[in-house]
């Protein structure tokens, strides 16, 4: 049975939830006012939060500086390619572990995320050194196998999570009925957990798209995906706060409008299991 | 035999393209983000004109961003830059290592300012070219001076500043005396703190590495700016950069600031409330010889081991030229060409005419980074050491003085950690045996 709600308790909730969520939102939305502030004005003190003189110059100036959709184009392939890869290798790892569990799965499962816990720092010399005896330095191709290696055990966890919640009743009906492990997994399994899988890939894809360390690391100029679109606009000496606000929010604006349309699905799949 | 003719024709174009693509010469030029930087990316085509074989591609980032990147390319040869942007903390440390080839196409080596090319050279050798040089200096509102019935010499000693400060502050209509650099960090407050200990006769190390923040010297400066923050300066200093003094000086809450050269074009510009109130004075000392004043370049330099060696030493030898600067001249007036780094410039009537002209140079020419200090050291730098150890030792120290200013600790405090630190460092290292 619902639990009774006075209107004035769900009034006060709803106004500290809205509170909450504009305080989370408000670096976001402090960025995009900024990307159309002069740069006097974004430097301003006391800051100017409305009251200001609009200016698209920002982004006029950041379009002509730099090859945005070269750095955009980047970003959506390293997304993609390496969540896709990513997937090819997580859903029978996440399967066999869910529904095979040998003695040791539980230890393989914290090992792997214990490779999350290194700093990456660490790594980076020896990788650097690979890529550069193999010629992966500033490739697509180097950089989506980095992202998916360095993705691949949360995305293996998540994976894991989702299948266990899964009966196995049903797969074994499945098997009963003749299905070999890939008709099980294909035609089984991951219709059944496609919500989870679908929060998997937009989680992944967000973490591809933020992750600014090894791309900036590992290319310069032809495989550099929106990170460095980004770093380029940032300077010790001089005042930079608009065009780097600009150049920020067309970074982060595709992303964000894919959450949006998303979220219900990232909602669903982030609480699927919840309630059983 | 029309086939064969055809077939013939189409591997000789195919052989004459791909000897065309041949002999293209892709240059990949890393940058940071600076105004000079960014206005020679947009004249390149005089350079491409005149070298139709070499292509140029950019590659700008954050300061920090690039030093870590060109660091890692460099030391493991990795290949990815053919010229490089470096300041002059990198300079002898990586000419040394034989990390940098030396310059063979530079534009009249002896026109360059003395200060400059010495800290670039390694055993003679000039191993990067100044694209742009600057010092430090103190850039001080004019009506405010003049309010306090006090006139800013043109050379300042510390207690000239301290005096006129205190007597500009009033901090109900929130106007402070002096904003000085506090964030921690071996290129932020370090860079101020090092070149003004030098003014007071400190410096980091005896002859023999030996750690100096035991000394009077160190402590005399250290309360010195203390006192001077805690008397005349901002609220949440410790939190201040370049950007952060730059915003409140040109929103008309510093009575003077004292950093880099470069931002006298920032103060007097278009995003300043007090362009027209600002003058400009030499960094301060305390009659000892020395100023507190830095010396820093960014330089394009050429990293050992690259395969377009000839086409490097042709694009440093024409962004670093004389005529480079007569092409910036030309499209966007004097004001704007890179400053600080040839005589010939600072002798042209027309650059003379540019309002901080001469106060640069004659910043520039007070500091000596091969004798930075009072007392002899072992080192090159003048409000950095040019070892590999200084840029994180630095960094440590500049977060314990800043927590000084911040009130979490005292000077003496401040100073025996740094001490403590330092002296665990250098050991490590193995310059202290």
């Amino acid at each position: 049975m619902a639990r009774a709600v006075s209107s004035r308790r769900k009034w006060t909730f709803t106004l500290i939830a809205w509170f909450l969520a504009f305080l989370i939102f408000f670096p976001i939305l402090w960025t995009i006012l900024t990307s159309f502030k002069t740069e006097g004005d974004a430097a301003a003190i006391p800051p100017r939060f409305l009251f200001f003189d609009w200016t698209f110059e920002n982004y006029g100036v950041v379009q002509e500086r730099s090859n945005y959709f070269k750095f955009a184009m980047n970003s959506v392939i390293l997304a993609l390619g390496s969540t896709f890869f990513a997937l090819l290798i997580a859903i029978p790892s996440a399967w066999s572990m869910a529904f095979a569990p040998g003695k040791r799965t539980k230890d393989l499962l914290m090992w792997m995320l214990s490779t999350k816990m290194m700093p990456p720092v660490g790594a980076l010399i020896p990788l650097y050194l690979i890529f550069r005896d193999f010629g992966l330095l500033d490739t697509r191709g180097g950089l989506i196998a980095v992202l998916m290696m360095l993705n691949l055990p949360i995305i293996i966890w998540m994976l894991y999570t989702y299948f266990k919640e899964i009966p196995s009743e049903i797969l074994e009906a499945a098997r009963m009925d003749g299905a070999s492990v890939w008709k099980e997994l294909v035609y089984v399994l991951t219709p059944m957990a496609i919500p989870g899988i679908a929060s998997t890939i937009l989680l992944n894809v967000i973490l591809a798209w933020n992750e600014a360390f090894w791309t900036l690391a590992l290319t310069t100029k032809d495989a550099a995906p929106l990170p460095q679109f980004i770093a380029s606009y940032s300077s010790p000496e001089g005042l930079f706060w608009a065009k780097l606000s600009a150049a920020s929010t067309m970074a982060i604006a595709p992303i964000l409008v894919l959450g949006w349309f998303a979220q219900k699905q990232l909602v669903r799949g982030l609480t699927f299991g919840a309630v059983k | 035999m029309k086939q064969l003719f055809t077939g013939a024709f189409g591997a000789m174009m195919f052989a004459a393209l791909a000897t065309t693509a041949l002999a293209e010469t892709k240059l990949t030029i890393a940058t940071v983000n600076n105004g000079d930087m960014i206005r020679m990316q947009g004249l390149t085509d005089d350079f491409t004109s005149k070298n139709p074989d070499i292509k140029l591609e950019w590659v700008t980032l954050e300061e920090n961003v690039l030093r870590e990147k060109v660091t890692t390319d460099i030391a493991t040869k990795g290949g990815q830059f053919d010229v490089l942007t470096i300041g002059t903390y990198e300079v002898p440390i990586w000419g040394k290592k034989g990390w940098l080839v030396p310059l063979t196409m530079v534009d009249d080596p002896a026109d360059l300012l003395p200060a400059m090319s010495g800290g670039l050279s390694v055993d003679g050798k000039l191993m990067a070219s100044p694209f742009y040089g600057e010092s430090s200096m103190v850039m001080y509102r004019t009506d405010l001076v003049e309010a306090t019935g006090m006139k800013m010499p043109d050379a300042p000693t510390w207690k000239d500043i301290k005096e006129i400060a205190a007597k500009i502050t009033n901090k109900d209509k929130e106007i402070y005396g002096v904003c000085l650099r506090g964030k921690a960090g071996w290129g932020e407050n370090m860079a101020f703190l090092t070149a003004t200990s030098n003014s007071f006769g400190a410096r980091w190390f005896d002859e023999n590495w030996k750690p100096q923040f035991d000394s009077q010297e160190w402590k005399d400066t250290l309360n010195f700016y203390l006192e001077l923050m805690k008397e005349s300066g901002p609220p949440g200093a410790s939190n201040n950069g370049f950007n952060e003094n730059l915003a409140l000086f040109n929103a008309g809450k510093c009575g003077m600031w004292i950093d880099a050269t470069v931002a006298a074009s920032f103060v007097t510009g278009k995003d300043s409330t007090v362009a027209d109130k600002v003058g400009f004075a030499l960094a301060p000392d305390n009659g000892l010889g020395k100023r507190g004043n830095w010396l820093w370049a960014w330089s394009l330099a050429i990293p050992a081991g690259s395969q377009k060696e000839e086409a490097a030493q042709k694009f440093v030898g024409w962004a670093t030229s004389k005529a480079y600067t007569e092409l910036v001249a030309a499209k966007e007036g004097w004001a704007n060409v890179p400053p600080g780094t040839r005589t010939s410039l600072y002798n042209n009537p027309e650059y003379q005419k540019v309002a901080f002209a001469k106060m640069t140079l004659d910043s520039i020419n007070a500091a000596d980074p091969t004798k930075p200090t009072v007392k002899p050291v072992p080192y090159v730098g003048v409000q950095f050491v040019a070892i590999p150890e200084f840029a994180g030792l630095a960094t440590t120290v500049g977060q314990i003085f800043s927590a000084a200013l911040a009130g979490e600790k005292t000077a003496d405090e401040a100073l025996a950690e740094a001490q403590d630190v330092a002296t665990r460092e250098m050991t490590k290292a193995g310059y202290i045996k």
